[in-house]
């Protein structure tokens, strides 16, 4: 039988320190949020597009430069169906001056520009699309809870919900800090940053729940600091190959899934985190004790095996 | 015996892992630029002349030609680049003319063997590979029209039945309606009727050059903006049924502004039919044929479908429109003439019980209503310009007698053939527009929506793929070999899972992937390391395996099956983005759990398994029993 004491870090001895550190970094984002708001993508707000049809194609990497000079902000530069046809596409509201402008400046350098097409875009995801997947989001949560209620104890439940929250509110307060743009591929890389996160501190807190039954010796915090230990080479494996990934997506993925590639470098360290020490200061917080997770003992036996979680009988026979 | 699959377990592992494979391959075959030719209507077909012609056409041209096959009823010409299938397709057009239609498509090039047992290429979304964009305009001044000629009617008819007395009454300008009344006391009365009933009209009461009494109904912005609003969502359902019809996997179909709808179909295979079933922006009108004695003014005169020579007088009044229609299925008679059965909701059969009670043995006409977009050479300022033109061209399909009292269930026959008659009954059943639609714009997206971020970002992907390979293989040493395995086996599951789907590949859905791959050495990387733990507890090698494959699957159980009911919710809930991530996470789930306890399991069992080991390494350090 390991020793408790013997090799185990003491995560949950900055508990305190740490509990500081998550409730700061939550309310500060979401002062940020309240105060910034985030910095929504075409994708959500819609916008003004702008086709240019050029006579030679152009670079648009040039198109793009004269733009900048020309003091627009915030726009995205794309061919539309063909090389000679540039698409522009602005945050900001249409009106039939800017249209003009914009070819005036695409001009400039002798150039010849016609505008094709101006329009006001609206909103890619419309209302629909956002209420489902904000609705989705919230019933993904509850069941989530239920289920981690349900095969642990509500505890666990709670415990692997709030980091889930915790997760996405830090990572939506950069987003908004930075006022960088969230578009649908950063709130596809929150729904991966979620189920990340929860991936992390169902290990961590299987691996608690065992402990609990298997370990005679030991309080809480201390059986707590043991599992987070067993499972720390793991974490760092796992978490480490992920930013390795997500690392040579950031740097070599191009403008497109730029944000995308930041929201999930941020989300999995700041999951990472917050399975250890949101998920299981929250146990300590609401008292988990070897009481919620022990099978009752069958007619006074107490061996060990009856009290581990078995694997299913069918995966044996494998 | 410890650690050793029965041979039937390794047989069942080694055909998935070979199936897999099989319906992975098409996805390394690139897709060929190609120029598809439909006929306009269903009717006409592509012939070797037609395919001949086109093809001609382009060696003027100096395009050269990949292949050009012959698949009826449509014909396909596979070009070498992108350049060259942009400048076919209008090339092809004027050779054709407007019988057909040239449209671009990608046309994949899975080998004959692959494509014989069912295997395709994964589709791509519109975010990566481009599809079709349309964008539709809906006709509001045709709306509302249409709307105020129902107030008109009702209106008059309420007068006449009240016996308010009216000369005559017209839908005007503006969104009016103006009618007519001999004296100040009718018009008082009507006045009155109108105000209390129809408060969605503003009215003014005048009197004109000819010393009459009119009364203007305006109606009021509220309403209007109301009848738009029903016209356009009307026509997204209508929209977004057809696209179903097509069968086209994560369509968007969204509104744009305060007319426009936008048809975005990734990936699509066939754009002609596309453009062709949402672009037959079609509507019918049931309508008794004249009387001989009618005043032309309440008569039209209409040409035949199939013979514009022949013509036939049709009353005014319209019965009931496409817009009752409930249900519509192709069939055939007893002649086995095709033809299709038409249900109607419970207005429209009362409104056709009615009308036809009173015409037995008069004849009613099926009219059928296209509104079409027709490009047009015209000289403008001593330029030749290219214009469009709206059209609506109105025809009869069918005039036949009237046996007896009609309900809400009855056909039309005489239709030119079985694919009409399919088409015909497809329109109906997806439901007529509110309004007439055009198109204003049509292009096919290219891969150019960031296709250089995307090259990159695949690019991306591939590295952080074997960084994690490298990673797994320095930290694990064999074992991370074999985890190495498990991981390539699991995304060559995951895209021949998607490829038989035929689910499409949307950037999200690459974050559904990435997430995968970290997932799927999640699993190897805890049994390894519940292993580790197992040695060095004193464990011998064999049953440390042992327990660390079933230790493990308890928390990959519980972490997966957690992470699979947060997709599924998405999937489900989702929808366009959201929907293309919770698929891939969804598969990536189940394949990395297949791979990572099943397949890692084989390879390491027919290594160490049934034989006594001594020593086992897990990584760098040695750990010895």
């Amino acid at each position: 039988m390991a020793k408790l004491t013997e090799n185990t870090i003491n995560f949950m001895g900055v508990r305190r320190l740490a509990s500081f550190g998550s409730l700061t970094a939550v309310i500060l984002s979401i002062i940020i949020l309240a105060i910034n708001g985030l910095n929504l993508g075409l994708d959500f707000t819609g916008g003004t597009s702008i086709e240019f049809a050029y006579e030679k194609a152009p670079s648009l990497d040039t198109v793009r430069q004269t733009l900048d000079d020309a003091g627009y902000k915030e726009f995205v530069v794309q061919n539309f169906g063909d090389e000679k046809s540039v698409l522009v596409r602005l945050r900001q509201d249409f009106d039939n001056q800017l249209a003009e402008n914009m070819a005036a400046d695409l001009r400039a350098n002798g150039d010849k520009v016609e505008m094709v097409r101006a329009e006001f875009v609206g909103s890619q995801v419309g209302d629909e699309l956002k209420e489902s997947s904000g609705l989705g989001m919230l019933l993904a949560l509850f069941v989530v809870l239920v289920y981690v209620g349900m095969r642990f104890q509500f505890k666990f439940g709670v415990a692997s919900v709030l980091p889930l929250a915790h997760d996405v509110i830090v990572v939506l307060g950069v987003f908004s800090l930075f006022q960088w743009t969230f578009d649908l591929s950063v709130l596809a890389a929150l729904l991966a940053v979620i189920g990340y996160s929860l991936n992390d501190t169902i290990i961590v807190a299987d691996r608690i729940r065992e402990n609990f039954r298997k370990l005679r010796t030991g309080n809480s915090e201390e059986i707590i600091n043991h599992s987070i230990t067993e499972t720390m080479s793991r974490t760092l494996n796992t978490s480490g190959t992920t930013l390795v990934v997500l690392l040579a997506l950031f740097l070599l993925g191009g403008e497109a899934i730029h944000n995308f590639s930041i929201a999930l470098l941020i989300g999995i360290l700041v999951g990472t985190y917050s399975s250890i020490y949101v998920a299981a200061n929250l146990l300590i917080m609401m008292g988990v004790s070897r009481e919620d997770l022990i099978v009752p003992a069958k007619e006074g036996e107490v061996g060990q095996q009856s009290e581990e979680e078995e694997p299913p009988e069918w995966l044996n026979r494998m | 015996m410890l650690n050793k699959f029965p041979l039937w377990k390794n047989i069942v592992i080694l055909v998935a892992v070979v199936i897999g494979f099989i319906y992975a391959l098409p996805n390394l075959y690139p897709d060929d630029y190609a120029i598809q030719i439909t006929g306009a209507r269903s009717s006409t077909q592509v012939d070797q002349a037609t395919l001949d012609k086109a093809v001609d056409a382009l060696k003027q041209e100096g395009i050269a030609v990949k292949e050009a096959t012959l698949n009826p009823p449509n014909g396909l010409i596979r070009v070498n680049s992108a350049e060259a299938q942009l400048s076919a397709r209008p090339a092809i057009q004027e050779a054709l003319g407007r019988d057909y239609l040239a449209a671009l498509n990608m046309a994949p090039t899975t080998p004959d063997w692959l494509r014989s047992i069912g295997a395709g290429p994964m589709k791509l979304g519109l975010d990566l590979r481009g599809g079709v964009h349309f964008l539709l305009e809906v006709d509001m001044k045709s709306a509302l029209q249409k709307r105020l000629e129902v107030y008109s009617s009702e209106i008059k008819r309420q007068l006449r039945e009240e016996h308010i007395r009216y000369r005559g009454g017209d839908v005007g300008e503006g969104n009016t309606i103006q009618l007519v009344f001999r004296d100040d006391a009718s018009q008082n009365q009507a006045f009155d009727l109108i105000r209390d009933q129809y408060n969605e009209f503003l009215l003014d009461k005048t009197t004109d050059d000819n010393g009459q009494q009119v009364l203007t109904l305006q109606l009021s912005e509220k309403k209007i903006k109301e009848i738009e609003e029903y016209a356009l969502k009307q026509n997204l359902t209508t929209i977004r049924n057809r696209v179903n019809e097509l069968g086209v996997a994560e369509p968007l179909v969204q509104r744009q502004g305060r007319d426009r709808i936008v048809v975005e179909l990734p990936g699509v295979q066939d754009t002609a039919q596309a453009k062709r079933v949402l672009g037959a922006t079609a509507n019918l009108e049931f309508r008794l044929e004249a009387r001989q004695d009618a005043p032309s003014s309440a008569t039209e005169v209409y040409p035949f479908r199939d013979n514009p020579d022949r013509t036939a007088r049709l009353e005014r009044e319209i019965i009931v429109t496409g817009e009752n229609v409930a249900n519509a299925q192709q069939a055939f008679d007893q002649n086995g003439q095709p033809q299709v059965n038409i249900t109607l909701d419970s207005t429209g059969g009362d409104r056709m019980t009615r009308a036809t009670r009173d015409a037995i043995k008069r004849r009613m006409a099926v009219l059928f209503i296209e509104y079409r977009t027709e490009t047009v050479k015209k000289r403008i300022d001593g330029k030749i310009q290219e214009v469009e033109e709206r059209k609506v061209n109105r025809s009869i399909i069918s005039l036949a007698t009237i046996q007896s009292t009609l309900g809400s269930s009855f056909r039309i026959t005489g239709l030119d053939s079985t694919a009409e008659a399919g088409e015909l009954a497809l329109l109906l059943r997806a439901g007529s527009l509110a309004a007439p639609m055009y198109f204003v714009q049509e292009r096919t997206i290219g891969p150019s929506l960031g296709q250089k971020n995307i090259d990159s970002g695949v690019m991306s992907v591939t590295v952080g793929f074997a960084l994690v390979l490298l990673y797994m293989l320095l930290y694990y040493r064999f074992f991370g070999l074999v985890a190495n395995v498990a991981l390539a086996v699991n995304l060559m599951l995951l895209v021949a899972c998607m490829s038989i789907l035929s689910a499409t590949l949307t950037l999200p859905g690459i974050a559904g992937i990435v997430l995968t791959v970290g997932m799927a050495v999640d699993a190897n990387v805890l049994i390894f390391e519940r292993i580790k733990e197992e040695l060095r507890l004193g464990v011998p090698p064999q049953s440390a395996i042992n327990a660390g494959f079933s230790r493990a699957f308890v928390s990959i159980f519980d972490a997966n099956i957690t992470t699979l009911l947060v997709a599924v919710i998405l999937f489900a809930m989702g929808s366009g983005p959201v929907k293309g991530f919770a698929v891939t996470l969804c598969i990536g789930i189940l394949t990395s759990m297949f791979t990572g306890l099943l397949v890692s399991r084989a390879i390491i069992n027919l290594i160490y398994g049934g034989r006594k080991v001594e020593k086992l390494a897990i990584g760098g350090k040695l750990a010895n029993g």
